[in-house]
C-alpha cells in the first residue's frame, strides 16, 4: 500500500469569537469541523478529547472503589490474609507495558510529523506490546493455577484477580482501539483525534497498572 | 411580542436529514429528543409499577392478615413483603428518579438550551438508553425467576445478599438479576454522563458562558458529574458482591456465619465494606435525584413569576457546592454501624453544611417570587410545592444528621418519611413541573389547566397527608421494613394512623390518574401549542413546537444576555429572550 501523506490537521482547539461577546469558552459552536463531510454534525473535534478524560475520570474511580476495599480488608483483624507472591513473570509484564507507552509516543510524533510509514510502524509495535502484555497476564493466572492459587482461595488472590483482571478487560479494549486506528478510517472523528484519543487511554491504562503493581507488590 | 429575527451572527447550515423508517426514527434513534422521551415513557412505566408495589405495601400495614387472589398461599408473607420494599425502592430510585429528570428532561432540553444541535456523541447516547432499557427488563425478570423478587432492600446490604438462596426466598436468581439489573444501569449511566458532561462543555452556541446558562442546564450539568463519580464505584462493588455469591471469594462476607445451622465457608470479609461502598455511590445518587428538580424550580419560579432568578450566581454555586458536598456525608447512613464518635462528628458536620447552600437556594427561591407578577399555571404550582415539600423533608433530614438522634431515628419511619419527602414528592414535583412546562415544546400541544389543577391539588395534598403523620410513627418506634407492626402492644395506638395514611396513598394514587388521562389525551387532542406559549427566555423557545431534528431547523443561535431577563426596566415587554440581538429589542421610548 502506497505511503501516504496524513492530510487532516488535529484540530484541538478552536476559539471563536461569538457576536455579543460575553466571554464563553472557545471551541463550540458555529466553527466548522475538521473531517467531518457530512455539513450539519458540528461536532467539534475537541469533544472527543473532552470526552477521554471525562471517561477517564469515571474508570478511575472504579478501580479506586477496588482499591480502597483492598486497603481496608487487607488490615482487617481476623481476615486470614495471606500474602500473594506475586509472579516474577508481572515484572517482565510491566516492563512491556512501559515500553509500549514509549513506542505509542514515538508513533505520535511520527504522525505530527506526517510520517505515515512511520506512524503506522510504531502503531503496530505499541499493539504487538499491549497484546504480549495480555498475554504474560495470562501466563501469570495460569502460573497461579499451578499452585493451587485461584480466585476464592485467600482474600490476597481474590484482589490479584479483580485488579489484574479489571485492568486487563480494560486493556483489551485499548487493544480494539488500537486496532481500529490502525485498519479503519474513522468517520466523524478525525484520525488526528482518534490517535490522540487513544494515546491518552493507553498511557491512563499504563500509569494505572503501574499503581497497582506497585500496590500489589509492596502491600502484600 | 417582540420580534424574533435571528441573530445575524449565526452561521446557516443545510438543514440535517431526517432518518427514514419507523425503526430508525423512534427505536434506534440518535436523536437526543427522542431518546429523552423514550427515558421519559421508561420512567413512566416504572413509577406506574412502583406505585403499585407501594400500594400493596401500604395496604399489607394495616390489613396483614387479608386474603389476596395473586399471592401464591392466599396471604402475603413477611418475606414477600420485604420484596415489595426491596423492588419499590430499587425500581422508584433508579428507574424513576435517575431516569425521568435526567436522562428524560436533561437528553431531550440540554442540547437545545446551549443551542447545539445535538448531544456530543449521539450514538452513545442511544446507547445508554437501551442498555438502561436491559435493565429495566432485568430487574422486571427478578419477578418471573424462581424464588422471585429479592428481599434485601434497595441497599442490598450483605451478607443477607451476599449467600445465595440460603438466606431466604428470592436471594438466589432474584438477587443476582437485581445485581445484574443495577451493574447495566451503572454502565449506562456513566456513559450518558459522559455525553451531558461533554456537550455542556464543547458544545455551547457563541454567547453562552457558562453564567449565561440556565440553571436547568446547570442541574444536569452537575448532575452528570456526580454520576461520573459515583457509579463507578457501585459497579465495582457489584461486582465483588458478585463474586462473593457465584464464585466462593469473601470480600464481605465474615466468618463463622451460620445460616439455617448450616456453616457458611467463608473467611473475613466485611459487611461494613459493602455499606461503605454502597453509600459512598448511594448518597450522590440522592442528589442526582434531587438537583435536576431544584434547576427545574429555578427556572419555573422565574418564568412564571415574570423575575429573575433572585441571586444566580449563588444559585449556580450553590448547585456545585451541593454536588460536592455530597460526596463527603455517606457516614450519615451508617451512624449505628459502630463508628468511631469522631468520624460521625465529622460526617455530621459534613451533611449539616449542605444546609447552608440548600438555604441559599431556598431564600433565592423565595427572593425570585417576591414581587412577582405570579402567574398561577400548573407548571409553576408543581414548582410551588417543589419548594415547600423540600422544605419540610430537609428540615428532618437535619435531625437525622445528629448522631444522638439518629441513634434513636434510625430504620425507623422518620428516616422513611424524610427521604420520601425529598425524593418521593419533592423531586417526583420536580419531575411534573418539567412535564406540564416542556409538553407544549416536547409535543406541540398544549395540556389541560384544570386537569392540571386537579392532579396538583390532589398530589400536593395527598402527599402531605400519607408523609406528615409518618415522623410521629417513626419518633413513637414504628420500624422500618417490618411486615406487620399491629400486634406490637406499644405501637398498637398508632395503627389508626396507618390507616390513615394507607387510605390517602391509595386516593393520591388514584389521582394521578388524571395526570396520565392529561397527557395522553392532550398528545392527540390538545389546542396546538406555539413557539413560545410561556414567553419564556431560553433557547428551546426560538424554536418550532416540536422542534425539527437538527433543534433549530438549519440555523443556530446566538446568545446575547443572560437567561431569565424578565420585567427589565426599559423594555416594552416583561421578558428578553436570550437569543434576541440588542438592536431587536424593543424599548420604551
Amino acid at each position: 500500500m502506497p505511503s501516504t501523506i496524513v492530510t487532516e490537521e488535529m484540530e484541538l482547539l478552536r476559539v471563536d469569537k461569538g457576536p455579543g461577546g460575553g466571554g464563553f469558552s472557545g471551541g463550540g459552536g458555529d466553527s466548522g469541523d475538521s473531517g467531518d463531510s457530512s455539513g450539519a454534525t458540528r461536532v467539534p473535534q475537541r469533544a472527543y478529547i473532552t470526552g477521554m478524560f471525562i471517561a477517564l475520570a469515571g474508570i478511575l474511580m472504579f478501580f479506586m472503589a477496588f482499591v480502597s476495599a483492598y486497603i481496608v480488608r487487607k488490615d482487617m483483624p481476623n481476615s486470614a490474609w495471606i500474602p500473594l507472591p506475586v509472579p516474577r513473570i508481572l515484572w517482565l509484564n510491566t516492563l512491556i507495558l512501559i515500553a509500549s507507552s514509549f513506542t505509542l509516543a514515538r508513533a505520535h510524533s511520527r504522525f505530527t510529523a506526517k510520517d505515515e510509514d512511520g506512524f503506522r510502524h510504531w502503531w503496530a509495535t505499541t499493539t504487538v506490546l499491549g497484546i504480549l502484555f495480555v498475554a504474560g497476564q495470562i501466563i501469570a493466572w495460569r502460573q497461579l493455577a499451578a499452585q493451587g492459587i485461584f480466585l476464592a482461595t485467600n482474600p490476597s488472590s481474590s484482589f490479584f484477580y479483580v485488579f489484574t483482571g479489571a485492568h486487563g478487560v480494560h486493556l483489551l479494549g485499548g487493544i480494539l482501539a488500537l486496532l481500529y486506528v490502525q485498519f479503519r478510517a474513522t468517520r466523524k472523528v478525525a484520525r488526528g483525534t482518534a490517535v490522540e484519543v487513544v494515546s491518552m487511554y493507553w498511557h491512563f491504562m499504563d500509569g494505572l497498572w503501574l499503581f497497582l503493581f506497585l500496590l500489589l507488590y509492596l502491600g502484600r | 411580542m417582540s420580534s424574533h429575527a435571528h441573530a445575524g451572527g449565526s452561521t446557516v447550515h443545510a438543514p440535517m436529514a431526517e432518518p427514514s423508517g419507523f425503526i430508525r426514527k423512534y427505536i434506534f434513534s440518535v436523536d437526543h429528543k427522542v431518546i429523552g422521551i423514550q427515558y421519559f415513557l421508561l420512567a413512566l412505566t416504572a413509577v406506574v409499577v412502583g406505585i403499585v408495589l407501594s400500594l400493596l405495601m401500604r395496604f399489607h400495614l394495616v390489613w396483614p392478615n387479608a386474603a389476596l387472589p395473586f399471592v401464591s398461599g392466599g396471604q402475603m408473607s413477611q418475606e414477600q413483603y420485604l420484596a415489595l420494599v426491596t423492588m419499590h425502592g430499587t425500581i422508584m430510585v433508579f428507574f424513576v428518579l435517575t431516569t425521568a429528570p435526567q436522562g428524560g428532561f436533561g437528553n431531550y432540553f440540554l442540547p437545545i438550551q446551549i443551542g447545539a444541535p445535538d448531544m456530543a456523541f449521539p450514538r452513545l447516547n442511544m446507547l445508554s438508553f437501551w442498555v438502561t432499557f436491559l435493565a429495566f427488563v432485568c430487574i422486571i425478570a427478578a419477578f418471573a425467576v424462581p424464588g422471585g423478587a429479592p428481599i434485601s432492600g434497595w441497599t442490598g446490604y450483605t451478607p443477607l445478599s451476599g449467600l445465595g438462596e440460603i438466606t431466604g426466598p428470592g436471594e438466589g436468581w432474584g438477587q443476582t438479576m437485581w445485581i445484574v439489573s443495577i451493574s447495566l444501569f451503572c454502565l449506562a449511566s456513566l456513559l450518558g454522563a459522559l455525553n451531558f458532561i461533554a456537550t455542556t462543555i464543547d458544545l455551547r452556541a457563541p454567547g453562552m458562558s457558562l453564567m449565561r446558562m440556565p440553571l436547568t442546564v446547570w442541574g444536569w450539568f452537575v448532575t452528570a458529574i456526580l454520576g461520573l463519580l459515583a457509579f463507578g464505584v457501585l459497579l465495582a462493588g457489584g461486582i465483588l458482591l458478585l463474586l462473593d455469591r457465584s464464585a466462593g471469594t469473601s470480600f464481605f462476607i465474615p466468618a463463622g456465619l451460620v445460616v439455617n445451622d448450616q456453616l457458611q465457608a467463608h473467611s473475613g470479609g466485611s459487611p461494613l465494606l459493602w455499606q461503605h461502598l454502597f453509600w459512598f455511590f448511594g448518597h450522590p445518587e440522592v442528589y442526582i435525584a434531587i438537583l435536576p428538580g431544584m434547576g427545574v424550580a429555578s427556572h419555573v419560579l422565574s418564568t412564571f413569576a415574570r423575575k429573575p432568578v433572585y441571586g444566580y450566581r449563588a444559585m449556580a454555586y450553590a448547585i456545585c457546592a451541593i454536588g460536592f458536598l455530597g460526596f463527603m456525608v455517606w457516614g450519615h447512613h451508617m451512624f449505628v454501624s459502630g463508628m468511631s464518635p469522631y468520624s460521625g462528628f465529622a460526617f455530621s458536620v459534613l451533611t449539616m453544611s449542605i444546609g447552608v447552600p440548600s438555604a441559599i437556594k431556598t431564600f433565592n427561591w423565595l427572593g425570585t417570587l417576591w414581587g412577582g407578577k405570579i402567574q398561577f399555571k400548573t407548571p409553576m404550582l408543581f414548582a410551588l410545592g417543589f419548594v415547600s415539600l423540600f422544605v419540610s423533608g430537609g428540615l428532618s433530614g437535619l435531625f437525622l444528621a445528629q448522631p444522638a438522634v439518629d441513634n434513636m431515628l434510625h430504620a425507623t419511619y422518620y428516616v422513611v418519611a424524610h427521604f420520601h419527602l425529598v425524593m418521593g414528592v419533592a423531586a417526583i414535583f420536580g419531575i411534573f413541573a418539567a412535564t406540564y412546562f416542556w409538553f407544549p415544546k416536547m409535543f406541540g400541544r398544549m395540556m389541560s389547566e384544570p386537569l392540571g389543577k386537579i392532579h396538583f391539588w390532589f398530589t400536593f395534598v395527598g402527599a402531605y397527608c400519607i408523609f406528615m403523620p409518618m415522623h410521629f410513627i417513626g419518633i413513637a418506634g414504628g420500624i422500618r421494613r417490618y411486615a406487620d407492626a399491629s400486634a406490637v402492644g406499644f405501637l398498637a395506638h398508632l395503627q389508626p394512623v396507618h390507616e390513615f395514611m394507607t387510605i390517602a396513598a391509595f386516593i393520591t394514587g388514584a389521582a394521578q390518574l388524571f395526570f396520565l388521562f392529561n397527557f395522553f389525551y392532550s398528545l392527540k387532542f390538545g389546542p396546538k401549542a406555539s413557539k413560545n406559549p410561556w414567553n419564556a427566555t431560553t433557547l428551546e423557545w426560538d424554536t418550532d413546537s416540536p422542534p425539527p431534528i437538527d433543534n433549530f431547523g438549519g440555523h443556530y443561535p446566538s446568545v446575547y444576555r443572560g437567561p431569565y431577563e424578565f420585567s427589565v426596566p426599559g423594555a416594552v415587554d416583561d421578558f428578553i429572550p436570550q437569543w434576541l440581538e440588542p438592536s431587536q429589542v424593543a424599548r420604551v421610548k
